[in-house]
């Protein structure tokens, strides 16, 4: 089968590889209908995530249909049609029966590489390294899916793949930012990253009640599509300084909820944000923490930061003080898709959410390379890309 | 500071576990790369200081903190990273000529205690989880032939359970004419808060004198704790999840013409 492959930093082709077989019981086999290329997949580009592998197939954001099952599986059927959690979870260990699948004991089959790292190991992910059990991803035209009788969910005929396809990572991640923001009515929440999962948690934001959401960003397009998401949107290059802005935008009190949508590769043109990519480019720092610093300062007292961005490892000039001080809540971590799925899959069809509006771009699966140059360039009002296998 | 410490309260426990480790120093950094960051960074602090500009006060500071690193050989980042390059830390086992080799470790399973010990109990079942062990044949009730993977073809044993005692503890040990004279338990409790049951594995290698370097690491590799961290790891898989996470024999690109 054809399949999207990590070269190295900055280099992903696609390659004619053996196609996937059942190697558990609970295993599937799923035909790739429609697949994504999530902003987290450019961390890997970057090369950002350390124990990558030459040859490693990316994707987890992936739906299709069921072809193959393993003998335990009794909840799908051949020919189902299924979106599948980027997290690969066994629904049985503690983790997964409080709902938080994407700290699953059982899934990552290098969790002592993990706990070397973490001190502990979380879910086994879709290509995404093998810090995280280096499993093939979806970027391909088949993927093998592990407990398969817990993980993918089953999607109506009538619901088209790409109403449906970010069920299976940024729609959830998006709500569960939200959600981890504890909005209370009349809640203003600001927004750092209006890529897709920024854009989404706006949605998702006043779908849980916040009366004013602002987002900010520095791309014209992604600011119009937040602007047309009915966020209010600042443009941190046209402002003096995000924070101040910010205030004067809450009458002084700052935002009650700070969303982080950036990451560990966060831009900006502060002279911290300079620090940063000068320490990470000489490898004496791991993150640039710009976004998550400025939601820190910006912060209202007593209010949440929510952290969906990715993080990776240590954090220079972290302001703990002042969060401290502010007697901040932090809610963070991967997403624990599984927990989200059936509930969104219900809104979307109530037509309360529809996340179509992020995409951009529809390309072949052959065409994935460009695909991510542009994505990563930001060329053509990139935003999303949907790869057609 | 000496602080009195109730015998066997955790704490002191605690205390004793850390003076086995002997890691009471700062030092994580090893000789050489001490060295190396002494020279180094004071190379780069008086090369950016004579350089008189932004660029060399920076290049100053990188040399300064280097320098630091050499002279006090602590590194806050291997510290928060739990790295250290000065020499390994083993916590969890010890080896002395006198005692052989022991390994404790312990994991939480989401099942009961009586599921956990009937899989273990019937000791057929043990290569599903141990990797090392190619088989396990019971020979009768109380006696098996252990058979062990070797880089060069296996080694077998003959094992008696010693002690057992049903949903709570089983404990073994070699027969006479063991190339290791080997012992194990393993102990499940009920874990607090209905969170399954606590099992810890105990393992004791006494070596003939002289075979210790060689037969062990025929059995173990270098790492036995690790070994049995996995062992630990891929029983409670194969307890709760039915089966143990793998990713051999998936597909990815490696053939490059």
């Amino acid at each position: 089968m054809k399949a999207l492959c990590w070269e190295g930093a900055g280099r992903v082709r696609v390659e004619s590889v053996p196609d996937p077989k059942i190697l558990n019981p609970r295993d599937a086999i799923v035909r790739i209908t429609s697949t994504a290329i999530c902003g987290s997949d450019l961390h890997l580009y970057d090369g950002f995530i350390p124990t990558m592998a030459e040859g490693d197939i990316l994707g987890h954001e992936f739906m299709g249909e069921v072809v193959e099952l393993g003998h335990e599986v009794t909840s799908l059927g051949v020919g189902d049609r299924v979106v599948v959690p980027f997290s690969i979870s066994c629904g049985n260990c503690f983790f997964c029966e409080k709902d938080l699948w994407a700290l699953c004991d059982n899934s990552n089959p290098n969790a002592g590489m993990a706990e070397m790292m973490n001190g502990f190991s979380a879910s086994g992910l879709f290509g995404y390294s093998h810090l995280y059990g280096g499993y093939a991803g979806g970027q391909a035209e088949a993927v093998r899916v592990p407990f398969a009788d817990v993980g993918p969910l089953k999607v109506p005929d009538d619901m088209p793949d790409e109403k449906v396809l970010f069920l299976s990572d940024i729609l959830p991640t998006a709500y569960m930012a939200a959600e981890n923001g504890n909005i209370q009515p009349g809640d203003t929440v600001a927004i750092w990253g209006a890529g897709p999962v920024g854009l989404l948690a706006i949605r998702c934001a006043s779908l849980l009640g916040a009366e004013r959401v602002i987002a900010i960003d520095r791309y014209p397009n992604r600011l119009r599509l937040a602007r047309e998401a009915k966020a209010e949107a600042v443009d941190y290059r046209a402002v003096a300084e995000v924070t101040e802005t910010l205030k004067e935008m809450t009458g002084g009190l700052g935002p009650d909820v700070c969303i982080d949508c950036v990451g560990l590769e966060s831009y900006g043109h502060s002279l911290d944000a300079f620090y940063d990519y000068a320490k990470t480019s000489l490898f004496l720092a791991t993150d640039r923490t710009h976004a998550l610093r400025q939601a820190i300062v910006a912060c209202r007292k007593g209010g949440t930061v929510s952290i969906p961005g990715v993080y990776g490892g240590l954090l220079d000039k972290f302001p703990l003080g002042m969060a401290f001080a502010k007697g901040l809540t932090f809610k963070m971590g991967q997403t624990h898709v599984q927990r989200y799925m059936k509930p969104l899959l219900e809104r979307i069809r109530k037509g309360e959410i529809d996340p179509t509006f992020v995409i951009t771009h529809r390309m072949r699966l052959d065409d994935a390379a460009d695909g991510y140059a542009q994505f990563k360039l930001h060329q053509d009002e990139c935003i999303k890309i949907v790869l057609k296998p | 500071m000496t602080t009195t410490l109730t015998p066997g309260s955790p704490a002191a426990r605690y205390r004793e576990i850390e003076e086995t480790r002997g890691e009471a120093s700062d030092v994580n950094v090893g000789e050489g790369e001490r060295l190396a960051c002494g020279i180094g960074g004071a190379a780069l602090a008086l090369y950016g200081i004579r350089r008189d500009d932004w660029g060399g006060a920076a290049l100053a500071l990188l040399g300064g903190a280097l320098l630091y690193r050499g002279v006090t050989g602590h590194s806050e980042m291997y510290e928060a990273l739990n790295v250290s390059t000065a020499g390994k830390s083993r916590a969890g086992w010890s080896r002395d000529v006198h005692r052989g080799l022991k390994v404790q470790k312990t994991v939480t399973v989401n099942r009961s205690p009586e599921e956990c010990y009937r899989f273990w109990r019937d000791f057929e079942n043990l290569p599903r989880f141990m990797r090392h062990l190619e088989s396990v044949q019971v020979l009768d009730g109380n006696r098996s032939r252990w058979t062990a993977r070797a880089p060069l073809g296996t080694v077998s044993w003959d094992a008696a359970i010693i002690n057992d005692v049903p949903d709570e503890l089983i404990a073994w040990r070699s027969l006479e004419g063991a190339d290791v004279d080997n012992a194990g338990s393993v102990r499940f409790r009920p874990a607090p808060g209905n969170r399954g049951t606590t099992v810890t594995v105990e393992l004791n290698y006494e070596p003939p004198a002289g075979r210790l370097g060689v037969t062990i690491a025929k059995l173990f590799g270098e790492e036995p704790e690790q070994q049995v961290r996995e062992d630990l790891r891929r029983f409670k898989q194969v307890m709760e999840a039915g089966e143990v996470a793998t990713v051999q024999g998936q597909p990815s690109y490696h053939g490059r013409d």
